[in-house]
């Protein structure tokens, strides 16, 4: 091997490291899975760097070394060694070494106090936190708030095709599979907004089913809790009577806003939708502008998805309309 | 080195001079057609070289779907392509790389170069290979041509259910890739049934298994490896199209289905594809490397051994693409270790490279550079595998860019740097001219560096968060200017495969008979003087690099003084030898060119298309004219003993025809039937494997069940028609010649036997049904259906067998020597008898004992 065949394969990465700011969210962890993992990481990557340069150094060696010098590496011996023993040994370390940090793991279940069901939608995410008897006591969409130093238990399934939930900073993936109930165990460390995002093909938007975990101290998300359990408040806009009766007229056979007559379930529940990061799983920021377009151009702006663009609302309406669903905090 | 005393001068097999005309003979006998008749060509040359280059173009045409896409996601947020436009397009980026360019291309070289370096004169079923290869480029072309349309498969080339099934993609896009890939599965495994009895059944005399040149080891296993893995995929793409088209819900959850039967089938298959396509470029750099060291490799018998052992492994780990799906720990531990240990065999053979080139002097001529590329690049997709086997850290990186960059540091680095060094490497043995040195080392460092700038940063990029098949990205997640990266490093690849193409249009000058020859020394037959006869007298072989180790073999072959000089019967032909010490057996007559396999693959192409598209009439024409084709192709394939055993030099004489576990057919015929077995027990699976995910839809008690006498008829009358094609063939044993009474008794026993075999069938399906059971009604009705649907398919192809063998009794072509066609029907026939009886023993057996 040529040295200045190998500078992009060890540079390159370190150059890369360096120009990025922050590390990559998997080696930047925030919850207990995330960073028993991210530990694994850094073991594979400094065991994988030091093998790819032994062995190039072999391969350089064996090409480019004075014939007399490189004897010892023709014998069949080396490659039983090198080859066989080699990987053997550090194969099995690597193994016991990761069955171990993993059994850890799995022993340090306790029951989670906070049940979250979380269902996967084309293309969204409907979140659901349950009692202990597993009654819905708030539902939600593409937002969950969870307490710091608090195991969350997640319930993860899906109504129509394969999901994958999936957010870097606090835990690794588990997939959402019809007919079955995946549950993943998490907790979060630091307070903090975590992205998610949807890990497994789902057609024709799973680019974009993102969501977002919000971990946040242990009163400040029981005040949460409770204010989001609270129907709607009363609207302050305007003219509120025009945006809620547009959006019974309109908007109703998807949508809940809990204290309004809206009770339609395919969509996103959007009782406090106001008060959220996003808008369209992860899709947009959350202000009465963006709400206002993606009434108007849902099809424009994620072509193919549930909700059909209403282009039929005059500006007024659109207006009075994002600024209602706006105000719902 | 491992010579053992050539034969001395005296004593070669054919003595000199050679009769004036046996060399004009050979050349006439193995003459190709030309001009628009090359269609008709069947010889392994010619369809290797079409194959080949078929494969690459869909190489380039999968490359500028990558390129595309990589526009795309040059920068956040862009609208280059619409999400339709790119889910098709990395669709068939990945399903084009792996169906119609990874696995052909390998098989494709198999067969080019595998004759010659067997010593044969060419594959033993030539007009296979030249229907595998029609079928494949008719397929693959309008296969290809539906993104055209807008209309090609958009599910991913893994094809999950739900999202593929009929309920979320009703089009006929899920359709093109079912019935388009798994017909072009049917021909790559008619490859490897080609491949295996050619690697097994036409060495050259002496060429024992131990002095099999490590590439031929290789297609061994590679093809054996379809043979096992392809049934699974197929399976699963019936059952799929059975639920888009018929709803019979196998992967439903509602009726008892389940998702990840899919999965399971399709990683099954999935995963040894990955080694299906590593394996023979393993296998090239085998031969490649001593050839640039110029010494023999080290370490022979445990690359052997290696090779063995990854194709068995390799079917013990496809759950770890299924590490997220929520299977218990206990399993994935079991898989996670598996994982692990596959990566030894390839251990052996990497450091056994490197002590081949500590051995010799490295040339660091293009190919040597390519292997040398291939050694970095595969290694670091070594290790990032070795890092995906560990659980949680897969939990972390599966489905994200990390895998991008780790499936192509190894299929890339593991099969296309090898690919490079093979076509610079064996062009002087198809070309009068070799490549150029110079636009090489260009096309080399354009190519490593363009992609390792493509691919590093995606390891990051997937660290970073950023999943596989998303068509978009938000701005200012840290994705930006490595995927910027990346796209540029796409561009780069692009580039060095543009300088190859000029390269070849320059330098590549298709000529086997003047070829530039062994312009690197090299030691292995492919590289004796060849004509399209191949060699002019097949050697003895006592080493493994026979043109090192045999002085003076490639003027004795060209002589004519070694095996078979010329043609002996006038036919085309080649030396068949017993499958472990290579000792000459019988000589097989070739066919020559034909139209038959083109018809046939136009035919069967034409019946799965145009299913597709639902044109069922003009599908079913297709269907009789690809049976009609192959029947007629078939008819003049068992010649009987038509000519007196022969004299192939050295005091051999060998016969012309063998019937019976001598013979190729017979060989091909067994292969034939662990295909049939994989696809039968893949089958089995999916039953034994939706009753464990929803025993609840399983007749509880025996209740719904047909009564017993339904299945003990059906075995009655199978095994009736069994016995039947047993005293068939015992009656033929006695027939010499027309008009012995024995005929007849063969002609009633196969009319009988016809008839009970469909009776079997048809009481099974009655049963059922009178019992109430419905294949729309839950996954158990389906599976249950599906097992006769199968064993349907084996009665038809037997009716038709059976109806052509009769027919060949009629015609007096059968008798107690010429029985090739009989022994054939009769081993399908004991085959379907069994596995329909397994059948039954599980349909109505089960579910009284566990139900």
């Amino acid at each position: 091997m040529k040295p200045h065949l190998l500078l992009p394969g060890v540079l390159a990465p370190l150059l890369l490291i360096g120009a990025c700011s922050d590390l990559p969210l998997v080696l930047d962890p925030h919850g207990s899975n995330a960073q028993q993992t991210a530990r694994i990481a850094w073991v594979l990557f400094g065991g994988g760097a030091i093998i790819f340069v032994l062995v190039a150094m072999l391969a350089a060696f064996a090409v480019f070394a004075p014939v007399a010098g490189r004897a010892w590496l023709r014998h069949p011996r080396f490659v039983v060694v090198a080859g066989i023993v080699f990987p053997i040994v550090a194969l099995s370390a690597l193994l016991v070494y990761t069955l171990a940090v993993s059994g850890e793991l799995a022993r340090s279940r306790v029951a989670a106090p906070l049940r979250i069901a979380v269902t996967g939608e084309t293309w969204w995410w409907r979140v659901r936190y349950l009692d202990a008897r597993g009654e819905t006591v708030l539902e939600t969409a593409n937002e969950m708030h969870i307490p710091v130093g608090q195991a969350v238990e997640l319930s993860l399934d899906t109504a129509d095709v394969l999901h994958s939930f999936w957010v870097p900073s606090l835990s690794g993936k588990l997939d959402m599979i019809p007919g079955r109930v995946n549950v993943l165990r998490l907790t979060a460390d630091t307070p903090g907004t975590y992205r998610g995002q949807c890990a497994e093909f789902c057609g024709a938007q799973h680019a974009k089913m993102a969501f977002h975990v919000v971990a946040r101290e242990g009163p400040d998300f029981d005040l949460w809790l409770a204010a989001r359990r609270m129907p709607a408040a009363a609207p302050q806009t305007p003219d509120p009577e025009q945006g809620m009766t547009l959006f019974i007229a309109h908007c109703a056979a998807c949508h809940t806003v809990r204290g309004t007559p809206a009770a339609g379930r395919l969509g996103p529940d959007l009782t406090h939708v106001g008060s959220r990061l996003t808008l369209a799983a992860g899709t947009l920021p959350n202000n009465a502008g963006t709400f206002a377009g993606w009434i108007a151009g849902s099809q424009h702006i994620k072509p193919g998805n549930r909700m059909p663009s209403f282009d039929r609302f005059s500006g007024e309406e659109l207006v009075a309309l994002a600024e209602w669903l706006e105000s719902l905090r | 080195m491992t010579a053992t005393s050539p034969p001395s001068p005296t004593s070669l097999p054919s003595p000199l001079p050679r009769p004036a005309d046996e060399l004009a003979r050979l050349e006439a006998a193995w003459t190709p057609p030309r001009g628009w008749k090359l269609l008709t060509a069947v010889n392994n040359t010619y369809i290797g070289i079409f194959y080949i280059a078929t494969a690459f173009v869909f190489f380039i045409a999968a490359g500028i779907l990558a390129l595309l896409m990589r526009i795309q996601l040059a920068v956040p947020e862009n609208t280059f392509l619409d999400q339709g436009t790119y889910n098709q397009m990395f669709t068939m980026h990945g399903t084009v790389m792996m169906f119609l360019f990874a696995v052909p291309v390998v098989e494709a070289i198999g067969v080019l170069l595998l004759p010659n370096m067997l010593g044969a004169r060419d594959l033993p079923f030539p007009r296979l290979s030249a229907y595998a290869f029609w079928a494949y480029l008719i397929g693959g072309v309008v296969f290809f041509g539906s993104i055209f349309f807008g209309n090609a498969p958009d599910g991913g080339w893994f094809m999950n259910p739900p999202l593929t099934s009929y309920r979320y993609s009703p089009g006929a896009n899920a359709d093109w890739w079912l019935l388009g890939i798994g017909f072009i599965e049917i021909s790559a495994i008619a490859g490897a049934i080609e491949i295996i009895v050619g690697i097994l059944r036409t060495r050259a005399p002496g060429m024992s298994l131990d002095k099999l040149p490590i590439y031929a080891w290789a297609m061994l296993v590679f093809a054996f490896m379809i043979v096992f893995a392809f049934p699974a995929v197929i399976l699963a793409t019936m059952l799929l199209e059975l639920e888009r088209a018929f709803h019979w819900p196998f992967f439903i959850a509602e009726l008892g289905g389940d998702a990840l039967l899919w999965q399971h089938l399709f990683w099954f298959f999935g995963h040894p594809e990955v080694y299906i396509i590593f394996l023979p470029a393993a296998g090239m750099v085998s031969l490649i490397v001593p050839t640039m060291a110029q010494t023999p490799l080290v370490a022979y018998r445990l690359i052997v051994l290696a090779l063995a052992g990854t194709g068995l492994l390799s079917f013990g780990l496809w759950v770890h693409h299924m590490f997220a799906t929520g299977i218990p720990p206990l399993s994935l531990s079991f898989f996670a270790a598996a994982s692990m240990a596959v990566t030894i065999p390839s251990g052996i053979q990497f450091f056994a490279w490197i002590a081949t080139m500590a051995t010799g002097r490295v040339q660091l001529k293009t190919p040597a550079l390519f292997v040398l590329g291939f050694l970095a690049v595969f290694l670091i997709g070594g290790l990032t595998g070795v890092m995906v086997a560990v659980v949680p850290f897969d939990w972390q990186v599966h489905d994200t860019y990390f895998i991008v960059a780790h499936l192509h540091y190894v299929l890339f680095g593991g099969m296309v740097f090898p690919l490079f060094a093979a076509f610079y490497y064996w062009t002087p043995f198809l070309s009068r001219q070799q490549l150029s040195e110079r636009l090489g080392r260009w096309v080399f460092g354009l190519i490593f560096v363009g992609f390792n700038v493509a691919f590093f940063p995606m390891h990051i990029t997937g660290l970073a968060g950023m999943p596989r098949r998303v068509y978009t990205y938000s701005a200012g997640l840290g994705w930006d200017s490595l995927n910027l990266v990346s796209t540029v490093g796409a561009f780069l690849i692009a580039a060095g495969v543009a300088v190859f193409l000029i390269d070849v249009a320059r330098n590549f000058r298709l000529d086997v008979t003047n070829n530039a020859g062994n312009v690197w020394g090299a030691g292995t037959l492919e590289w004796l003087p060849t004509g399209n006869y191949s060699v002019r007298s097949i050697p003895l072989i006592t080493s493994h690099e026979p043109l090192w180790d045999q002085p003076g073999l490639a003027a004795d072959v060209e002589a004519g003084r070694y095996y078979l000089p010329g043609t002996a019967t006038g036919r085309r032909e080649t030396l068949l030898t017993s499958a472990l010490d290579a000792k000459p057996q019988y000589l097989l007559q070739l066919p020559g060119p034909g139209w038959t396999p083109f018809f046939a693959a136009a035919g069967t192409a034409a019946f799965f298309l145009l299913l597709t598209v639902k044109l069922v009439v003009p599908a079913i024409l297709g269907g009789v004219l690809a049976i009609v084709m192959m029947l007629w192709w078939m008819w003049g394939s068992d010649p009987g003993p038509n000519h007196a055993p022969v004299d192939i030099g050295g005091g051999i004489t060998v016969p012309v025809y063998v019937t019976g576990p001598a013979s190729h057919s017979w060989w091909a015929m067994v292969t034939l039937l662990l295909v049939s077995g994989m696809l039968f027990g893949s089958l089995v699976f999916s039953y034994l494997y939706l009753w464990t995910v929803s025993p609840r839809v399983w007749p509880a008690g025996g209740a719904g069940i047909p009564a017993p006498v339904f299945p003990l008829l059906a075995a009655a009358l199978l095994a009736l028609s069994s016995a039947a094609i047993a005293y068939a063939s015992r009656a033929l044993r006695t027939t010499v010649g027309a008009g012995h009474r024995g005929h007849t008794m063969v002609r009633i026993s196969l009319l009988a036997a016809l008839p009970l075999l469909v009776a079997a069938l048809g009481v099974e399906l009655y049963g059922q049904w009178q019992a109430g059971l419905r294949p729309t009604a839950s996954s158990y009705g389906a599976v249950v259906y599906t097992l006769s649907a199968l064993q349907g398919q084996f009665v038809l192809v037997l009716l038709i067998m059976g109806g052509y063998t009769l027919a060949r009794s009629w015609c007096g072509l059968l008798d107690g020597q010429r029985r090739a066609t009989f022994d054939n029907t009769m081993l399908l026939w004991h085959y379907a008898v069994a596995q329909g009886l397994v059948a039954l023993l599980l349909i109505h057996g089960f579910p009284r004992t566990f139900g």
